[in-house]
């Protein structure tokens, strides 16, 4: 489940990331290396379970259900603060140092133009 | 129980290269790197920053997985499994297989990425060299 959950982040990600380009102001691209690097590694992690559990892989407790659900989310969360974090550390639009400076980020570009 | 150290470590590698490939390619001559057979090139230093990227992202979300499975933890010896001895074996197998296929495979995928992007540039390059050719004509 973990697994599914991370490579629909990758999928979405990459898809945004696609949109967004090639300004790619919202730096999204941070996401789909994060999702993808974990994706892969999930995959290789899950051959090797479905290698001792065979069949039985695919049909996992409810319980175990459960967890590997909420770390799946968890992983996203995770992936979403570190991409959050370093978009308002970069700032790329310049809006964290326009409300710390006071100033209208707007007017400045009408005014640099 | 630790297979994301082998993908972390990796990661570590390839950052040094880099920063050794960025440099050397800083300090080719300019004529050599504006090559005229080759109009668009994707620096190999860039390719190494993907492969970076894929190898410390992934390992990043598995150490915090190892965390959330009690795996890892933020003491002394930081992995539960080497508390032990017979559980340190059985780690470190795990890092020998799981570990090591995991890198091997983020290394396959970056390398198809390279031979497509390469493929794309070369495109690219004819694209440009036809429409020259035309202008020219």
């Amino acid at each position: 489940m973990t697994l599914l959950i991370t490579v629909f982040a990758a999928v979405i990600s990459t898809a945004v990331w696609y949109k967004g380009m090639p300004k790619d102001e919202m730096k999204t691209g941070i996401l789909c290396w994060l999702y993808w690097g974990a994706s892969i590694m999930w995959f290789v992690d899950a051959i090797f379970e479905y290698g001792e559990l065979h069949a039985a892989y695919f049909t996992p407790a409810p319980e175990d259900l459960l967890n590997d659900t909420f770390l799946g989310l968890a992983v996203v969360a995770l992936g979403l603060i570190i991409w959050v974090v370093r978009l308002l550390v970069t700032d790329p639009k310049g809006v964290i140092r326009g409300a710390l400076f006071h100033k209208d980020t707007k007017s400045a570009q009408h005014s640099r133009s | 129980m630790a297979c994301f150290l082998v993908p972390t470590a990796e990661a570590v590698v390839t950052s040094l290269v880099t920063k050794a490939e960025e440099a050397k390619e800083q300090k080719a001559p300019a004529r050599k790197r504006e090559d005229s057979s080759i109009a668009v090139k994707i620096p190999f230093s860039r390719k190494l920053h993907w492969l970076n990227r894929l190898l410390a992202g992934g390992a990043v979300l598995l150490a915090f997985e190892h965390l959330w499975h009690g795996e890892v933890v933020p003491w002394f010896p930081f992995l539960t499994a080497a508390s032990d001895l017979a559980d340190t074996a059985v780690m470190l197998h795990e890092m020998s297989t799981v570990g090591v296929t995991m890198a091997v495979l983020v290394t396959a995928v970056w390398g198809v990425m390279c031979v497509v992007a390469d493929s794309m540039a070369r495109r690219e390059n004819e694209a440009a060299e036809l429409q020259t050719e035309g202008t020219a004509k």
